[in-house]
């Protein structure tokens, strides 16, 4: 579904991304584990398209289709979904109107019918209720006041109204407690299905104890210095990253 | 559309001193002696200032030249038929309404209903003619100033305007309306409308000031008069839609006693210049005055927001948020002054204002003045002026959202966040919509331009 090929990109001019290579098989769950500046969430952002993470060098396909020729918003069109790591704030607007103005605006791009107000109603309480979240969040606005879970939660309702194929969860457990981190997981893990690839990115093993990985990648100065099935993860947690910042440093 | 001549002497205080000579034995209650004497010294306070010009510090950021200069004529005696009165309230929560057309009252359009007792909603020129007693106590002596000049104007040549009066306990539930609709005709015209809201004690009613236009050059040079009694509590929501070549000055004086609630908005679209002038009086302890807005503003329309806030007392509260959106050449002011009186102790005041700047040919100058003469106080102030922030923007469009939707996304976003500040429901929506109105008809004219 993901092809991933001599990823290069910079920040400010700055090498973060040094030869990326990674293939995500449909409705494969990859992790990717690192330690703090590894690149972890300039890879993500790469894949979303963000304004000022230039890609100097490689490819990313999806379904075979160029990613990096793309805006943003085609990305998310063509089903490629990031969930931040850093939910953004936005006053003003109703969590209810920024979700029809999503879903909408992805209709529109793939030619199909707008979703009127009664219809988004029906959609938005069906997957609030399948999520087990209350409706008292569709109210209030784009994440202002959420915590840290609500956060979260609120990503993976974007995730389930979305539909996208690919997901993107960038360090979706950070800044959560053991009992927001199920919920949050148990949500991901609602919307796994043959049709839907994901990469989680992580810093902690811990995470995919919920949302366990049918691969595991060490992503350290850049690259992929290691690929591995899920038990990889556990290896880390107990002897950590040094190993692989120093081989990265030395090759 | 071509604009009209403009004559260097029209607007200048003989024109005006001539006017009222000719005009003032017309005038509702011209045989009362009080109201006489009041008109006369008002007519003498215009004439000695005439129109404010940019030497005065109240006014260095709005020039009213182009105003001043236009000659402008008597409002049509013609009655213009008007097929459609614009509300801001579903037809479910309509309450009464007095209508009002080139500033004067139409009866015919206006809906009262069955008013609870203790509640009177009139014509003002009506309730000079019937209880003139009423009106004597207040009609041009809540806060009159000298730094107010075409308040005084409005003072001397008001024909007519509204009259609301809540008796002690007296409480209304639905909103009253008040609507201001300029039709302008083939030559300007200058219309005087006149406000006196008096909320006796413990009292509680929703006044909505709707001011429309349907076009025309024409001015609208408004005046409010508001007196809250003890333990009153008063919502007061405007909406200032006047028409494209309009100009709209309004001067809204405020008395609040003690323990009184005022919650206060001003949402501004229309005019070509306009200014709103809020200045209350926080007479007594307890007093808590809420004066917020919003203004969107494009092409070459100025808008100008100033307020001048009294604490003349000690515990009282008053908060201000502002948000404003300018576009094109369009240019905005916020003048904020808060004036805390010797012993006025334990005053909390609060003030922002905030502006998002469109083009880089807009302009806001914001201008914030404390004058603190108590030591146990609280007064904070603030200004932002920016553009929107790409981090919102980039998490819009990573959701599929196109980046022209997603700015006028965070445009209204930003809006409706003043608008939140309105604490009655139904008009809190009915302002959220004409922000949003107001949104899509920029988007569709954008979408319009190649």
């Amino acid at each position: 579904m993901l092809e991933i090929r001599n990823l290069h990109a910079t920040v400010d001019g700055k090498p973060i991304l040094k030869g990326v290579d990674l293939v995500i098989g449909d409705g494969e769950v990859h992790a990717i584990m690192g330690p703090n500046g590894a690149g972890k969430s300039t890879l993500s952002y790469v894949l979303a398209g963000r304004e000022g993470y230039e890609v100097t060098e490689g490819e990313v396909l999806f379904h075979g289709r160029d990613v990096l020729g793309m805006e943003p918003e085609e990305r998310a069109a063509a089903g490629l979904f990031l969930a931040f790591q850093y939910p953004v704030e936005i006053p003003g607007v109703s969590n209810m109107t920024f979700l029809k103005t999503a879903v909408n605006s992805l209709r529109r791009s793939r030619g199909e019918a707008e979703l009127d107000a009664m219809q988004f109603l029906k959609l938005v309480k069906a997957r609030t209720k399948e999520l087990g979240m209350s409706d008292e969040m569709l109210k209030r606005f784009v994440n202002v006041g959420f915590s840290g879970g609500e956060k979260k939660r609120n990503e993976i309702l974007q995730m389930a109204m979305l539909e996208p194929s690919f997901c993107v969860l960038d360090e979706t457990d950070s800044g959560l407690d053991i009992d927001a981190l199920r919920i949050v997981a148990d949500g991901v893990n609602a919307l796994r299905g043959p049709g839907r690839s994901m990469l989680v990115i992580t810093h902690y093993q811990r995470l995919l104890d919920y949302i366990v990985p049918d691969k595991v990648h060490v992503l350290a100065q850049g690259r992929i210095v290691r690929s591995g099935d899920k038990e990889l993860a556990q290896e880390l947690e107990r002897k950590g990253y040094a190993e692989f910042v120093g081989a990265a440093e030395a090759a | 559309m071509a604009s009209p001549v403009t004559n260097a002497e029209a607007g200048a205080p003989r024109h005006w001193l001539d006017r009222f000579m000719a005009e003032a034995p017309a005038l509702p209650g011209a045989r009362l002696p009080w109201l006489v004497e009041r008109r006369q010294e008002a007519m003498q306070r215009f004439a000695r200032q005439g129109f404010p010009t940019r030497k005065a510090e109240a006014w260095r950021y709005t020039d009213l030249r182009d105003l001043a200069r236009l000659p402008f004529a008597a409002a049509p005696a013609a009655r213009v038929g008007i097929d459609r009165l614009p509300s801001v309230l579903p037809n479910a929560l309509r309450g009464p309404r007095l209508v009002f057309v080139d500033g004067a009252f139409r009866e015919e359009l206006s809906t009262l209903g069955a008013l609870p007792a203790g509640v009177t909603i009139t014509g003002l020129a009506s309730a000079l003619a019937s209880t003139p007693e009423r009106i004597e106590p207040h009609l041009g002596l809540v806060r009159p100033s000298e730094a107010t000049p075409l308040a005084a104007l409005n003072t001397a040549m008001a024909a007519d305007g509204a009259y609301v009066h809540l008796a002690p306990g007296a409480a209304l539930d639905l909103p009253i309306e008040l609507l201001f609709l300029g039709v302008g005709g083939e030559v300007p015209t200058a219309h005087h409308p006149r406000i006196l809201i008096v909320a006796e004690a413990g009292s509680e009613a929703t006044v909505v000031e709707h001011h429309a236009g349907l076009g025309g050059v024409y001015f609208s040079n408004v005046v409010a008069e508001i007196v809250a009694g003890p333990g009153a509590r008063l919502h007061h929501y405007k909406l200032q839609a006047e028409g494209p070549e309009a100009f709209h000055v309004a001067t809204t004086t405020l008395s609040l006693d003690r323990d009184a609630a005022y919650d206060g908005f001003v949402l501004t679209q229309g005019a070509r210049l306009s200014r709103s002038e809020l200045r209350p009086w926080l007479g007594a302890g307890g007093v808590e005055c809420r004066l917020s807005g919003a203004y969107m503003v494009a092409g070459r329309q100025h808008a100008d927001h100033t307020s001048v806030i009294d604490h003349a007392s000690a515990h009282c509260t008053s908060r201000q948020v502002y948000h404003g959106i300018i576009d094109d050449q369009a240019r905005a002011v916020f003048q904020g002054r808060i004036n805390v009186h010797p012993d006025s102790q334990k005053t909390d005041g609060y003030q922002l204002n905030r502006a998002l700047l469109l083009s880089d040919q807009a302009e806001i100058d914001s201008k914030p003045e404390l004058e603190i003469f108590a030591d146990d106080v609280k007064c904070s102030h603030g200004a932002t002026v920016g553009d929107l922030d790409e981090n919102q923007i980039f998490y819009l469009r990573a959701r599929g959202i196109d980046r022209p939707t997603a700015r006028n996304l965070l445009i209204a976003g930003f809006l409706t966040e003043a608008v939140e500040e309105i604490r009655v429901e139904a008009v809190r929506d009915g302002f959220a919509e004409a922000v949003r109105s107001w949104l899509d008809a920029r988007v569709a004219g954008e979408r319009r331009t190649p």
